[in-house]
């Protein structure tokens, strides 16, 4: 592995044990894509082999059936402890992307993940987002705060020096842990293939099309590729400038949309 | 390995970008990203639809500034990450806000770096920030700072102008104590000197802004002696695991090492690790870790493992430079939380010497207090010792941050302590200190045959205190007398109470039971054998030992082995 791998990972395990160390009840974020995946193996490697907290799904019921079956097999194979949570009132009202996309990522993925944070009274959410991805996550503090109503404070970040993290706050606040946020796309790949990641076959071309990031099917879209294995996407990686969220609808809605979520408790 | 060959031995260098507000970092890093093609195409079109919409020119900035409001502002909020590359080497350049303000997002960015890039408006000169963030620098451990002179446009390119504000921050960094590393002219709205030469300032002979970033060398990694702070202790399963990261040296198995406060002596058996491939003999400086050790200690996060010929300080006093980022200022006699490596505990600053002007680094007398972003020297003491190091000898284990309620108020490093005598569990009353080991039990092990030892909790005696007549190994009379002859201190026990902790030179003796610092009665029943034995034992020799020994310990008198461990069959 390459020195700056090597970095990368060591940094992000001791941000994993800084926030079980610290934090109270804490769940992991599995979207079952490349990121939070990449999280679940540094996490084995963190505690040793275990997982000492449980894996958090939201699913909006929108998601990409083949991402839900690769859920449910990796969490038995892997003995995880899974939570699944569905913004159930929600749906039943028959929410979906064409009542406005933005509508329906506040109220399946920001309002889901907050009732969940509530029910089961999480102090830490371990969260795979990284600086390079859009604007907004590149201005994220490692632990960042979420206040009431998961409201995030952007314009008034606390300082974040020498390792030493946001570790005290009010009850009924919580703490966003991002461990890969010092991390690229292309580190990501490059981890995976480093390490023997793996991955849901989405990822990988199928009749010349591909997901370069995962999300919900009716606002996601596949990119065009040749390429079927890590090492080709990493290929492919080093000759773009497209930006990888390019195809997630819900970031073209308007130029600041990605922070507005954010700023309202998207992950 | 799949890695490109000339990957491998790529490093990557930290580099902040810092200077006073407006004087154009993040224009800087946006065109040398643009000019590099170093940006995806989706963000470059974002920001030239924005820059359209408002009638301005493609904003550089705006490739780093993505908050709305920083945008519409000008301005830059927060700090912020990207990765850059050259044909030599990665770059992580952090950009850095440079209003007052924001001093505190400076340095949440700037504590990262390795190297400094100090940018200053050719037409505005050396302004307050400039200077002030170039001091933070030097209180961060950042001593790589390079000169950006910006804007040449606006002074016509002129040589002299360059040239004086590059003197200007060459002599204050040498007050600093720092080298400027180097210097270049530049106009970063216009491309010149970013990527390739400019013809505007033939007069420039040095480097290019992306051959200046060439230029700066990576730092080592810290080989100042191993410390390991703990995280955690980790029992999944059947091992027993003391996690953490090396901030300096390395680690391997075998290695004699010791773990502080409470000076725990033991040696690394294996490093832990969930892949096979993953276990290894030896680990260095930025590894995450586990150690198993050999010896079962109570461990706890906060302590920090080193090799047993270089420990930390252990220490609950020590003078320190600190800088201020609360609102509300530092008031002495304030409690407030003091975090350093994975330590945490109480502290209050005793005394505040001097403020520091970021201006002119003067010393300013203390008003009682210390404001926003102001700097000061000042005393600090903690509710209880914990490990430490100078920050010059270890940066990692000596500096800290100061946090007030729930939030980070205030950084610093350690400058001095003051020197005390080893308390490894011991009296102590103001300077006087003494070690003392009279109430560790030993209990004989069966299964293993041998003598094994129990620490006691709680390591610190102070006049008042009550102490533990009877253990498991142990039972002392209600009155009696320590003498530490290591230390030259006596320990009067009156009533199972410490009444009193007095050098040998305050001592007299006073007829009660004499007991030594390892719980050996002492053969003494007079004055004049009391001064004979302080005498015989000042001049000890290790050839004499024991001879001393025989002739003045009663190894029994208080003291019994008892059989203990885990092996009763019979």
């Amino acid at each position: 592995m390459t020195s700056h791998l090597k970095a990368l990972e060591a940094y992000s395990v001791f941000i994993l044990r800084e926030a079980y160390a610290k934090l109270g009840r804490l769940g992991l974020l599995w979207s079952i894509g490349k990121d939070s995946t990449v999280l679940l193996w540094l996490a084995k490697k963190a505690f040793f082999g275990h997982c000492p907290f449980p894996f958090i799904h939201v699913d909006t019921n929108f998601k990409i059936p083949e991402m839900i079956a690769y859920r449910d097999k990796t969490a038995r194979e892997l003995g995880l402890e899974m939570i699944v949570h569905q913004n159930v009132k929600a749906l039943e009202e028959g929410m979906n992307p064409q009542m406005g996309r933005l509508t329906c990522c506040k109220a399946l993925k920001t309002e889901a993940l907050s009732q969940l944070t509530a029910k089961y009274g999480f102090e830490g959410l371990i969260v795979g987002v990284r600086r390079d991805e859009e604007g907004s996550r590149s201005k994220e503090r490692i632990f960042s705060e979420r206040g009431e109503a998961d409201f995030w404070d952007y314009a008034n970040q606390p300082p974040e020096l020498w390792g030493q993290f946001k570790t005290d706050f009010p009850k009924g606040h919580h703490i966003r842990v991002h461990p890969l946020l010092q991390w690229n796309e292309i580190d990501i790949w490059r981890y995976i293939e480093e390490e023997r990641v793996p991955v849901i076959d989405l990822y990988f071309s199928k009749n010349g099309y591909r997901y370069r990031s995962l999300g919900c099917e009716p606002c996601t879209g596949k990119i065009k590729s040749e390429a079927l294995t890590v090492r080709e996407i990493i290929n492919e990686l080093e000759n773009t400038t497209v930006s990888e969220r390019a195809g997630r609808a819900q970031d073209q809605e308007d130029a600041y949309a990605m922070q507005k979520l954010r700023r309202d408790g998207y992950m | 390995m799949t890695e490109n060959a000339n990957d491998l031995g790529r490093n990557t260098l930290k580099l902040v970008v810092v200077g006073h507000v407006d004087h154009g970092k993040s224009t800087v890093i946006g065109r040398l990203l643009y000019d590099t093609d170093s940006v995806n195409q989706g963000l470059v079109e974002k920001v030239r639809a924005i820059s359209a919409e408002t009638g301005q020119p493609f904003e550089f900035a705006f490739l780093l500034d993505a908050f709305e409001e920083e945008r519409k502002q000008g301005i830059t909020i927060d700090t912020t990450q990207l990765r850059f590359k050259t044909k030599a080497r990665d770059y992580v350049i952090i950009d850095a806000p440079g209003h007052k303000e924001f001093l505190k997002n400076m340095i949440s960015g700037a504590s990262d770096a390795e190297a400094a890039f100090l940018v200053v408006d050719a037409g505005r000169g050396v302004e307050e920030q400039s200077r002030r963030h170039a001091h933070t620098l030097s209180l961060l451990g950042v001593e790589q700072i390079a000169l950006i002179v910006n804007k040449m446009d606006l002074v016509s390119y002129d040589e002299k102008v360059y040239n004086q504000i590059t003197k200007g921050i060459q002599d204050y960094l040498l007050s600093l104590g720092l080298r400027l590393t180097l210097s270049i002219p530049l106009a970063a709205l216009l491309g010149d000197n970013v990527a390739s030469p400019s013809k505007n300032f033939p007069w420039h002979k040095g480097p290019t802004l992306l051959e200046a970033l060439d230029a700066l060398t990576k730092e080592a990694a810290d080989d100042s002696g191993l410390r390991l702070p703990l995280q955690d202790v980790y029992k999944f399963d059947d091992r027993r695991i003391l996690a953490g990261r090396i901030e300096s040296g390395q680690v391997k198995v075998g290695d004699r090492i010791v773990i502080n406060p409470g000076h725990k002596l033991t040696t690394v058996v294996s490093l832990a690790a969930w892949l096979e491939r993953d276990i290894k003999e030896a680990a260095k400086a930025g590894e995450s870790v586990g150690l198993i050790v050999e010896d079962e200690y109570y461990n706890r996060r906060g302590e920090v493992i080193s090799l047993v010929e270089s420990p930390p300080i252990v220490s609950d006093r020590f003078k320190a430079s600190i800088f201020w980022m609360g609102k509300k200022p530092l008031i002495p006699k304030r409690r407030y939380k003091l975090k350093l490596a994975t330590s945490e505990t109480e502290a209050e600053i005793t005394e505040i010497n001097h403020l520091i002007d970021s201006d002119t680094l003067a010393e300013k007398p203390s008003p009682g207090q210390v404001g926003l972003n102001e700097v000061a020297a000042v005393e600090i003491a903690l509710n209880r010792p914990i490990p430490l190091d100078l920050f010059v000898n270890h940066k990692a284990t000596g500096r800290f941050v100061l946090q007030d309620g729930y939030d980070v108020v205030g950084g610093g490093i350690v400058a001095s302590v003051e020197e005390r005598p080893p308390v490894h569990a011991g009296f102590a009353k103001g300077v006087i200190t003494a070690r003392c080991e009279l109430f560790e039990e030993y209990f004989y092990h069966l299964s293993e045959s041998m003598v094994n030892k129990i620490k006691p909790p709680k390591p610190h005696y102070a006049v008042g205190d009550k102490v533990p007549l009877r253990g498991r190994s142990f039972l002392y009379p209600d009155s009696f007398d320590i003498v530490v002859f290591r230390d030259l201190v006596a320990i009067k026990i009156r009533q199972g109470e410490v009444a009193d902790i007095v050098t040998f030179n305050d001592y007299a003796y006073a007829g009660l039971p004499l007991i030594n610092g390892r719980g050996f009665g002492v053969l003494v029943h007079s004055e004049a054998e009391w001064l004979k034995a302080q005498e015989e034992f000042a001049a000890m020799t290790p050839e004499n030992e024991g001879v001393l020994a025989g002739r003045w310990l009663d190894f029994n008198a208080y003291r019994h082995i008892p059989i203990g461990g885990d092996d009763f069959s019979v």
